[in-house]
């Protein structure tokens, strides 16, 4: 229900944002000397004749059916357009977040366990900084080191699936680590924190008495605990992964979401713009409320709720 | 002065940083070491010297100039974003929390949960479709970003400070909700208010960068961090002076800013304090 509405105010938002973008798209695709018969018959084919209600239940009754209309500048449907590219930033998102997991529970969890000695203090250092460091400039420098200095991989561009998965995967590496590198960061700080918020309570205790382990205990009692807020973080990072994928495909000439909708900006396709972003929100929405249902299936205690 | 000397390290090391890149920016307002409007071709791409400090770049401005101008665009960007994201969030939040459970709070909720919904260079990407890119739409991006952040904060703080007695004092004394908000409870949240400021400003700092990378930033001929970045990439392989400059000043600037956030919390809270 949350779902539902929160998706329609969201396009709503976008819509009426969209609405107030200066020019016509009309007389943007026809150019300045365009007779006036010409615009009203473009006008009218591109459904921008009607009032905007109108337009807005067509727009949002379109994609519900997976019909995002046709690019003004590429004649294509906007559906085609989106998944051609999505192909891409999709896996960078999902490589890129499974490597920061991957990084950071094991990081974080060391650290707990390791609380206030030098590897602590070490991995929460490291962790600072991976913070404070802007992903598209860490993909500047790992570009100048892996791909200048080193040649291990090129330097940016994305040879396509069809050239095999290995190839795929490879170019998708060094724009996948950048993105991971912040994205890990916080998520160490949190599992550690998380556990050390477990650590102190009654039942790890009763478990350490009962003659578990230091690691079986941090293992089997604290992690799944401390589960939760990791949870919450990993869905309330999602946006900052979306917004950075979109900044990364820049810095690797990534033919992926993001830079369709900045050509989209610059050459006024206003409706590959409104679908795109509809697209991210959806994704952030979407994201969100998995995260509220996996909160169940980690959590017993929650689900009567 | 006592006070100082119990100040935890990290925090020291990260206001001294702060305060060393703020003054830089304001410096920068009537002193650079070279004018950064000025092209001179014939002393493009220098290496760093004593004449460049830390080189030039493609036009022969000076790196060292540009990078004082380009923190204060930075900073002059996340200020103010932090400054609106404070402005609307705080008194929603407060309102929310002093009418917790009514239509209001209701409403502040679910416009928070819908503008979290959108990534914050989704927000700058519609504020610069429709009035194109400048240094005024990022501020309005990130502030419209920090919005939620500020109102969520100053809500569940202020519902806790809602159950103290002294509220309860101050409501037999026929204070009203809105006056209790600003004499009793505002004061009480302030510390916490002002860590999430500095959180926020290092963030700031940091997608004002991005934004400004890709283009929907402070605009040329103004520098900034992101876009010296930007210029620089293509002659990332015989000038890598140039990418790494910029970049580092954005690295020293957020993680001082997250260090004096982290050491406030500590500091201005005993509780944590102690439970470390």
């Amino acid at each position: 229900m949350m779902f539902g509405l929160s998706l329609a105010a969201a396009s709503l938002v976008i819509f009426v944002m969209i609405e107030l973008v200066p020019g016509d798209p009309a007389a943007f695709m026809l150019g300045i000397n365009a007779a006036p018969d010409t615009l009203a018959a473009l006008r009218a084919e591109l459904g921008l004749d009607a009032n905007p209600a109108v337009r807005y239940v067509r727009w949002v009754s379109g994609m519900l059916i997976g019909d995002f209309g046709v690019s003004y500048t590429y004649q294509v449907p906007v559906a085609e357009l989106v998944s051609a590219r999505l192909v891409v930033s999709l896996p960078l998102a999902v490589m890129a977040l499974l490597l920061s997991i991957l990084i950071a529970i094991p990081a974080g969890m060391f650290a707990a366990a390791r609380r206030g000695q030098a590897a602590d203090v070490g991995i929460m250092g490291v962790t600072q900084l991976g913070i404070a460091i802007p992903n598209f400039w860490f993909a500047m420098l790992l570009v100048m080191v892996f791909a200048i200095h080193l040649r291990w991989v090129s330097a940016g561009g994305f040879p396509g699936w069809e050239a095999g998965v290995i190839e795929g995967v490879k170019a998708l590496l060094l724009p996948a680590v950048a993105l991971a590198v912040q994205q890990a960061s916080i998520l160490a700080r949190v599992v550690r924190s998380a556990l050390l918020d477990t650590l102190t309570q009654d039942y790890i205790r009763t478990a350490r008495a009962r003659g578990l382990s230091r690691r079986q205990v941090l293992v089997r009692h604290a992690f799944r605990n401390a589960m939760i807020p990791v949870l919450t973080i990993l869905g309330l990072q999602f946006s900052f992964l979306i917004a950075g994928a979109v900044i990364i495909e820049n810095v690797f000439f990534l033919p992926g979401l993001g830079r369709l909708v900045f050509q989209g900006i610059t050459q006024r396709d206003l409706i590959v713009v409104e679908s795109v972003v509809m697209l991210l929100v959806f994704a952030v929405i979407m994201v969100n409320f998995m995260v509220d249902i996996a909160y169940a299936i980690i959590d017993p205690r929650l689900r009567r709720r | 002065m006592s006070r100082i000397r119990h100040m935890p390290r990290a925090l020291l090391v990260g206001l001294a940083v702060t305060t060393v890149v703020l003054a830089v920016a304001l410096m920068s307002l009537v002193w650079t070491p070279h004018a950064v409007t000025g092209v001179d071709i014939a002393a493009r791409l220098q290496p760093p010297s004593t004449t460049y400090l830390l080189g030039t770049d493609h036009f022969g401005r000076d790196l060292l100039s540009m990078l004082m101008v380009g923190a204060r665009t930075s900073m002059a960007v996340a200020i103010l974003a932090v400054g609106l994201g404070m402005l609307v969030g705080v008194p929603l939040g407060l309102s929310a929390a002093a009418m917790h459970g009514g239509w209001l709070d209701d409403l502040v909720m679910r416009g928070n949960d819908l503008v979290f919904a959108f990534p914050v260079l989704v927000i700058a990407i519609l504020i610069t479709a429709v009035f194109g890119p400048s240094a005024v739409n990022a501020i309005l991006a990130i502030g419209i970003f920090n919005i939620p952040v500020f109102a969520r904060v100053t809500r569940g703080a202020a519902l806790a400070i809602w159950t103290q007695d002294y509220i309860r004092a101050a409501r037999v004394c026929g204070k009203g909700r809105a006056r209790i908000s600003m004499e009793h409870v505002l004061p009480n949240i302030s510390s916490l208010l002002i860590v999430q400021g500095t959180i926020q400003f290092g963030l700031g700092i940091l997608v004002e960068a991005g934004l400004s990378y890709v283009g929907l930033g402070a605009q040329p001929p103004l520098p900034s961090w992101g876009r010296m970045l930007a210029d620089s990439q293509t002659m990332i392989s015989f000038a890598p002076q140039l990418a790494i400059f910029p970049g580092l000043a954005i690295v020293i600037t957020v993680l001082a800013l997250n260090l004096a956030g982290d050491g406030l919390r500590d500091f201005l809270d005993p509780r944590i304090r102690r439970a470390r």
